[in-house]
């Protein structure tokens, strides 16, 4: 009898110091209820939006620009909600260290607070086991950055706002065939990342329906990639004069770097997680000179919105200049908003009727943000949009004519 | 021709691994501990000397003394905080530890460094050697990696072999409760032991950076693990089979990814090292003890 009692009290305890974190956390939400009181229509209930991203871990920097983004989206909606009939949003993140189990609970957690509509999550595991939830709780899902094709398939709910990736890599084939018909091409991919193997597998699809001459295709995996000096050779070796590099820009300065000491200069083509090349620490921007990407945002685009949303971001993260990342968070809250403003949403009403509203406005809108003009959505939740490809020029980018 | 690529690539990549591996060795030689840590210390080493270099603007080759000391001074402390309360617990409990440490500095490296990767400019400034007509290039990093390790290796074997410390340290490895008996200071002969381990490990750091350029707080994990494999490879607690352990694996690692196949080159590796382990299981180099009862 002691011993229930004992822990009862115990379970009591624990569940006090719960509560205890959850008011601790509090801050973290970006309350909207005062600008909804200034802007004069109190009686709009926010929307509670809910993130979860790698904001801890080897990841932590895909998930810390979204979160960014999105808070700056956030806030600039709320500062504004008046002239969209009153309705603000609440915003609250949560770390998954882009861990698919982790992810489940952050979610949960996110739950608990009351949220009603998913933005994401930032990468792809987590955003599996995510998609299946949202489609048994009826929650509308639009992930800003998990590209795989897997994660729009596993519900009617779940929506994307990159390019899937063997789109990307199809797109990729396309520019490749336009810009540069008679090249000898080589490619290395990580065959371990469902991202690589994604956009390579669209690519060398799409180049064989082209009729692109590849005459190197090699890889390496994630526990393999601390050393790529081989692969180089091999696409040396071979006689590339183009270099398709579908993997992020850590790796790819690795490459790079070595191609430079061994005197191979072939032109380097890279996808969307080539962005942010420039901003690495001690990167030798010479090196990049003359690298073509696809990416669907540029920091130094010249046009008022962008501009905007650079200062904004480099204001709260300490003069970092926002990457693709951080404009997919800030479109996701935009597109989400505009949706539920058409929809006549608010926070009262339930998540699934405004994730029925939701699918109803994202299968027939069509939205303008920082990543593109006129996208649309099919009804996989699959995004169209075109894609831009920049060449580097004297360390910025350039649009490829 | 472009055999001797991969060869020079294999030797690189291999020498890098060895100079990890001297530290991996030296540690367990002597306190019969597997420093798991080994590969994070690394990390802070390159993270120092890329501090040095980039934010205090002072010349490579004082950063890596710099980083030499921080990393010196680092592990001692780790030794003295984490493994010293546990000696005399079995070997699982200081296992564990080292993992704990191991993450403990990756998350302080992400807090103070942010996880977003770095650059790290090489130290060496020797231009590349081509030869055959730009067929084959030697980069200033390999021939600096290869000749570095070499030093440490003879440097290592001479200290241990001829130096009073070095014979405490033998001393210890061999029986640590006669050592101690016979006089011998066991707590600061294994606190001097991580010194010198440490130490390695910022050189190391330092020349894995300059080889393979991406400086995150993962950077030392993988490596780390190679060279313990390497380490096992070439007889763990034997200065020449760590050396040698680290060659080979860079060679079949490079070989195996340029000829055979990228993906399954780890598989590769890892069954020649089932292999040898089968058929001599002290490892290339390593004695095999009989355990007297």
């Amino acid at each position: 009898m002691k011993k229930i009692l004992a822990m009862v009290m115990a379970l009591l305890m624990v569940m006090g110091m719960l509560a205890g974190c959850a008011s601790g956390d509090a801050p973290e939400t970006t309350a909207g209820t005062d600008s909804a009181n200034t802007g004069g229509d109190g009686a709009v209930t926010p929307i509670k939006i809910g993130l979860t991203g790698p904001l801890t871990g080897s990841n932590a920097a895909y998930g810390l620009a979204v979160k960014a983004g999105m808070e700056i989206a956030v806030e600039e909606i709320n500062a504004n909600a008046a002239q969209n009939g009153g309705l603000t949003l609440e915003f609250r993140a949560e770390d998954d260290e882009a861990d698919g189990e982790k992810g489940v609970s952050a979610y949960n957690s996110l739950k608990d607070w009351g949220m009603q509509i998913f933005a994401g999550a930032v990468t792809t595991s987590p955003s599996l086991t995510i998609a299946a939830e949202t489609l048994n709780d009826q929650m509308f899902m639009l992930t800003p950055s998990a590209s795989a094709v897997e994660i729009p398939a596993t519900g009617s709910n779940v929506f994307q706002m990159c390019f899937t990736d063997p789109n990307q890599g199809a797109s990729a084939a396309e520019v490749i065939s336009k810009q540069w018909p008679d090249a000898a091409i080589g490619v290395i991919y990580d065959s371990s990342n469902p991202y690589s193997a994604g956009i390579y597998n669209g690519f060398a699809e799409k180049a064989e329906e082209l009729g692109l001459n590849i005459v190197c295709e090699t890889s390496f995996t994630e526990d393999s990639k601390s050393d790529l000096s081989t692969q180089v050779t091999q696409c040396q070796d071979a006689g590339a004069d183009l270099v398709f590099l579908p993997f992020y820009y850590t790796e790819a300065s690795q490459v790079l770097t070595y191609a430079n000491t061994i005197g191979y200069a072939p032109t380097f083509f890279g996808c969307d997680g080539m962005d942010g090349i420039l901003t690495v620490e001690g990167f030798d921007t010479q090196l990049a000179e003359g690298l073509a990407l696809m990416t669907p945002f540029d920091a130094n685009a010249s046009d008022e919105a962008t501009a905007s949303f650079v200062a904004k971001f480099q204001e709260k993260m300490d003069g970092l200049v926002p990457n693709q990342f951080a404009a997919d968070g800030y479109d996701v809250i935009y597109a989400i908003y505009d949706a539920c403003v058409a929809a006549g949403v608010d926070g009262n009403t339930s998540t699934a009727d405004i994730c029925a509203a939701l699918m109803e406005q994202f299968a027939s809108m069509t939205f303008d943000g920082l990543t593109g003009k006129g996208m649309t959505w099919d009804e996989t939740g699959m995004i169209s949009k075109s894609p831009a490809a920049v060449v580097i020029k004297d360390g910025v980018y350039v649009p490829m004519s | 021709m472009k055999i001797l690529q991969y060869l020079v690539n294999g030797i690189s990549i291999g020498s890098v691994y060895a100079i990890i591996a001297l530290g991996y060795t030296m540690v367990y030689g002597i306190a019969k501990m597997l420093n798991f840590a080994h590969g994070d210390i690394i990390m802070v080493g390159a993270y120092i000397s890329f501090s040095v270099t980039n934010y205090l603007g002072l010349p490579a080759i004082l950063s890596v003394i710099i980083s030499m000391a921080v990393c010196t001074a680092l592990g001692v402390v780790i030794e003295g905080l984490a493994y010293r309360p546990l000696r005399g617990t079995p070997s699982l409990a200081v296992l564990i530890t080292a993992i704990g440490v191991s993450y403990f500095l990756q998350n302080a490296a992400q807090l103070i460094w942010s996880s977003s990767p770095k650059n790290f400019t090489s130290i060496v400034n020797l231009a590349p050697l081509t030869l055959f007509g730009g067929q084959l290039v030697i980069t200033g990093e390999v021939l600096t990696t290869v000749l570095v390790s070499i030093l440490v290796m003879v440097g290592l074997m001479l200290f241990t072999g001829k130096t009073r410390t070095g014979k405490a340290m033998r001393a210890v490895s061999e029986d640590r409760d006669a050592a101690q008996l016979m006089g011998i200071p066991v707590n600061r002969t294994i606190s001097i032991t991580f010194a010198i381990g440490s130490a390695l490990a910022a050189v190391a750091g330092v020349l894995l950076c300059s080889t393979v350029p991406t400086l995150q707080p993962t950077t030392g994990a993988m490596p780390g693990i190679r060279a313990f494999t390497a380490a096992v490879f070439g007889g763990i607690g034997s200065i020449p089979g760590a050396m040698l352990g680290g060659i080979l694996l860079g060679l079949i690692e490079t070989f195996s990814k340029a000829y055979i196949s990228p993906q399954f080159s780890d598989a590769i590796v890892f069954s020649v090292l089932i292999i040898i382990l089968l058929v001599k299981p002290a490892g290339l180099l390593g004695k095999q003890i009989q355990e007297k009862v």
